[in-house]
């Protein structure tokens, strides 16, 4: 095994992006208005948590932007402070730092100090709790080095040395003597699950740090070691029965158990009287702790018994009695009970029941995922090997081998959309990040804008999300700068001063459709047109659709921004967008309405990995025309092939008129044939509207088909999306029908030059 | 080269040798990953005339270059005879198409001769390094510049 603590610390980096995430989604709750306790809590844990985990590493930056961000926070949540729309884009600026600061720190790149002063100043001034924050800070990274100490693993089991440190507690705790008069406190459960120990944390500071509190009783309950020859060393099996007594609320008491939540069976509830007498009554106490003593002289393993009363505890008696919970599971936050809400400490507890509790979740390599990916795939291969062979030899349909074959392909189906789900991830992580860019952006340019995001559970392949981040940044960017007009424009039009950028994202047969849309000015296509003739993208005279004028934008070397801004408008833009987009197999598509925004279309596959296809002959080649591309197939007549010009035909759909091409001139297999009457041709639809119709030889199949990149091996190949491997182990190419149609000639009828045919 | 390097065996170089349109080529044998029959070649649109195409090596897409075409030499042979070299080159494979197969020669680094400059030969280019076997000249291919231009083809 490698270094445990690195594996730690990369364990935890993963957990503070989820902790980010959540601190996301409870900041834009809390932005729309959202004043409910629960999700103060959730943003207030979110950064406690990250900043708990950076004690431990030593990450001194990261806790002390963490500590103060969380004094606001606490603020917030003590009902001291009520954020308003500032303060919560002031949050969302120091969430955004936070996240900085911990990939600085897991890249190990330090952040300037003037890059977090400003902010943190503001938020100081914002919520007026400076002093806090001096007296805090000693505190926390007295609480955090504790637990650094003992990453190695469980010193109380494993090893003496720890242990030997017990009799002091106990020692310590013997000298504050009980006080009879004292019966407010907290009776505590605590019993540590193993994963407290493999975490690094260490019970007896624990122990400690609420001996500071007040007088302390600690029961150590050891009914579950097992006899040494049964023991696991790795194992954690103790538990603890506390009696605290403090004058402290209930929160402090649980601020202890703040870095082993979830790790741990808490269970806190205020002493009643009952259970108060019988402990403390001195002369027990004392008995007890002799038994200690003796009790940590004996193998490691065994456990201390220590109880010692503490003193005073006023304050809480008020309180009612609370309910009691008895075990809770080791992965929910210990839950605790409390008397209203507001004096809820950091109560996760609440959490739990919230329905965006995330599931159950294995953390895996994504090495081994696409490793499974990539031998499904050869299954999937297989398995048409296999039915063209029982095929070939002539079995009747429905022989035993037949249903067999044809469960086995239910299954192939089966497990290969199972594995292509494990690496679906929801796109919310995406969203996220753009909201952070509409942010920044907006602040650049001093316009309001608000991002609304739909759909944002919708699971993509996380190849795709990843390699969507920088054309969608660019995106929103774009919305935000040139979309949207500034405030007194929008003001002027009677709009709300404040823009509004939606983002949707929906599975729409096969694909996934994602939306980007402004509701700004829309696109200026007068301006657009200008614009174009000025940088000779087209001439004067060409007649252009107003569609024609949008899909200008995605031309190289365009912008329509007057001046220059920070963010955009440099002419690197919308073409890299739609190269990126479309390298993932997706389109884009613009749509746009003059004075009330602007939507972009972003249609992508499901799946990098398989896809249906119609196989097809045409020039003695085999091909593949993605299903999804294919909208109907027919046979041409007569009637149906007009004539155009001098080299091209149309074919007559139900009224329409759909350009004819020979996919096999396209292709350079062959010369353009002396008639398409009674040829095949596919219907090829495509996101824009647009039609073509492909004549091809034969259809031969429909089937199932894994895609195995050509660039990688060879580069790209115009008309040409992919390879895949047929039944027979013959390669066969897969149509881009999209491209392929963008590039056709059209050259249905032959002249006097012949076409050069491909090798 | 001087004679300082003469360290026998360290420094020799083993190659596999085979014969394409008539000529002796050869390549270091550590970037030749297997020796396959050849296959029928799927062909590629718009893809220059010395590629061939692409096979099925084991579930890859394997590009096949008709190294004859490529160095611009007589083809004509019967392709069914044929023999394709798989050849490593950094992260991409490759399949060399070639008449036969001849041998595995280890020749002294200091045997190795640059090409004189021609001007007029096509296929110099793709010419690393000379050397003489057994009274045969030996030519040492350039892999880096037999292998297809990736991108070009990029519309």
């Amino acid at each position: 095994m490698s270094d445990p603590m690195a594996e730690i610390r990369a364990s935890f980096f993963i957990e503070c992006e989820e902790l980010l995430e959540s601190l996301q989604d409870g900041l834009i709750s809390m932005e729309n208005g959202d004043t409910d306790s629960e999700t103060i809590n959730v943003v207030f844990r979110a950064v406690h948590s990250i900043k708990g985990g950076a004690g431990a590493f030593g990450l001194d930056d990261l806790v002390k932007f963490a500590h103060r961000f969380e004094t606001a926070m606490d603020e917030v949540r003590a009902g001291r402070f009520t954020p308003d729309s500032d303060a919560i884009r002031l949050f969302f600026c120091c969430a955004d730092l936070l996240g900085d600061l911990v990939r600085a720190a897991r890249d190990d790149i330090t952040i300037p100090h003037n890059t977090t002063a400003p902010v943190l100043n503001e938020l100081d001034r914002l919520v007026g709790c400076e002093d806090d924050v001096e007296e805090e800070l000693d505190f926390t990274p007295a609480i955090l080095s504790l637990d650094m100490g003992d990453t190695q693993g469980l010193p109380d089991i494993t090893g003496l040395p720890p242990l030997s440190d017990a009799p002091i507690l106990e020692t310590d705790v013997s000298v504050t003597a009980p006080l009879p008069s004292a019966p407010k406190g907290f009776s505590i459960h605590f019993k540590p699950e193993t994963s407290l120990y493999a975490s690094g944390n260490e019970p007896l500071y624990l122990l400690r740090a609420l001996r500071d509190l007040g007088d302390l009783v600690v029961t150590c309950n050891t009914q579950r070691v097992p006899t040494l020859n049964t023991l696991d060393p790795d194992d954690g099996y103790l538990s603890w029965h506390l009696k605290v007594l403090t004058e402290e609320p209930i929160e402090v008491v649980r601020e202890v158990f703040e870095f082993v939540d979830g790790l741990c069976a808490l269970d806190i509830t205020p002493l009643s009287a009952s259970s108060y007498d019988p402990i403390f009554s001195d002369s027990t106490d004392q008995v007890d702790l002799q038994t200690t003593l003796i009790d940590v002289s004996e193998p490691p393993v065994a456990p201390p018994q220590i109880e010692a009363p503490v003193e005073n505890a006023a304050q809480e008696a008020v309180q009612p009695e609370p309910p009691q919970k008895d075990d809770i599971p080791p992965t929910e936050t210990p839950e605790i009970t409390q008397d209203t809400q507001k004096k809820q400490p950091s109560a996760p507890a609440k959490t739990t029941s919230t329905p965006t509790q995330p599931r159950a979740t294995v953390r895996v390599d994504l090495e081994r995922v696409d490793r499974l990916v990539n031998l499904v795939g050869e299954l999937v291969i297989n398995q048409a090997m296999l039915s063209q062979s029982v095929a070939e030899a002539g079995l009747p349909p429905n022989s035993p081998v037949s249903t067999g074959l044809e469960e086995f392909l239910q299954l192939t189906r089966d497990i290969q959309e199972s594995v292509m789900m494990i690496r679906a991830q929801p796109i919310k992580s995406l969203f996220q990040r753009m909201g952070r860019i509409v942010r920044e952006s907006s602040a650049s340019v001093g316009k309001q804008v608000r991002l609304h995001t739909l759909g944002e559970n919708t699971e993509v392949d996380k190849t795709v999300i990843e390699r969507l981040a920088d054309p969608l940044t660019h995106m929103i960017r774009n919305a935000v700068d040139h979309g949207l007009e500034s405030p007194e424009k929008r003001e002027a039009a009677g709009k709300t001063c404040e823009g509004s950028v939606t983002m949707t994202a929906q599975h729409r047969s096969g694909r996934i459709l994602i939306e980007i849309s402004d509701d700004g000015a829309g696109i200026n296509r007068a301006r657009v047109r200008e614009k174009a003739i000025e940088k000779n993208l087209i001439t004067e005279e060409m007649q252009l659709s107003d569609s024609d004028i949008d899909s200008l934008l995605f031309m190289p070397g365009f912008s329509t921004a007057s001046e220059i801004s920070n963010l955009s408008g440099r002419g690197v833009g919308m073409d890299v967008v739609k190269s990126s987009i479309q390298s993932l197999g997706g389109r884009i598509t613009i749509s746009s309405v003059e004075g009330k925004g602007t939507t972009f279309s972003i249609s992508l596959p499901l799946t990098l990995a398989v896809l249906d296809g119609m196989v097809v002959r045409v020039g003695g080649e085999t091909l593949v025309v993605p299903l999804n591309a294919i909208l109907e197939t027919l046979t041409l007549t007569d009637d149906d092939l007009k004539a155009l010009g001098p080299e091209t035909h149309v074919v007559q759909i139900r009224g329409g008129f759909v350009p004819l091409l020979d996919l096999g001139a396209e292709l350079g297999y062959r010369s353009p044939q002396d008639s398409y009457v009674g040829r095949t041709v596919l219907l090829i639809g495509q996101e824009d509207g647009n039609r073509a119709a492909l004549a091809v030889d034969a259809i031969e199949d429909q089937r199932q088909v894994v895609i195995k990149g050509l660039e990688g091996s060879y580069g790209r190949v115009p008309g040409i999306a992919a390879a895949t491997i047929l039944g027979d182990g013959q390669i066969a190419l897969i149509l881009d029908p999209t491209d392929l149609v963008s590039q056709a000639t059209g050259k249905t009828k032959k002249r006097n030059a012949p076409v050069p045919i491909a090798g | 080269m001087t004679n300082n390097e003469k360290l026998a065996d360290a420094s020799s170089i083993e190659l596999l040798s085979f014969r394409v349109g008539g000529q002796d080529y050869s390549v270091d044998i550590m970037s030749v990953r297997e020796i396959r029959g050849s296959a029928k070649a799927t062909s590629l649109p718009h893809a220059p005339s010395f590629v061939k195409g692409v096979i099925n090596l084991r579930g890859t897409v394997l590009p096949i270059i008709d190294l004859s075409a490529r160095l611009g030499l007589e083809t004509g042979q019967d392709t069914e005879r044929n023999v394709i070299i798989v050849v490593d080159l950094e992260s991409r494979t490759a399949g060399l198409m070639v008449d036969a197969v001849s041998d595995i020669l280890a020749i002294p680094a200091e045997e190795m001769q640059t090409p004189p400059d021609l001007a007029a030969d096509e296929s110099r280019t793709f010419v690393s390094a000379l050397t003489i076997v057994d009274g045969r000249m030996i030519r040492i291919l350039d892999l880096e510049a037999v292998m297809p231009p990736q991108g070009e083809e990029a519309a």
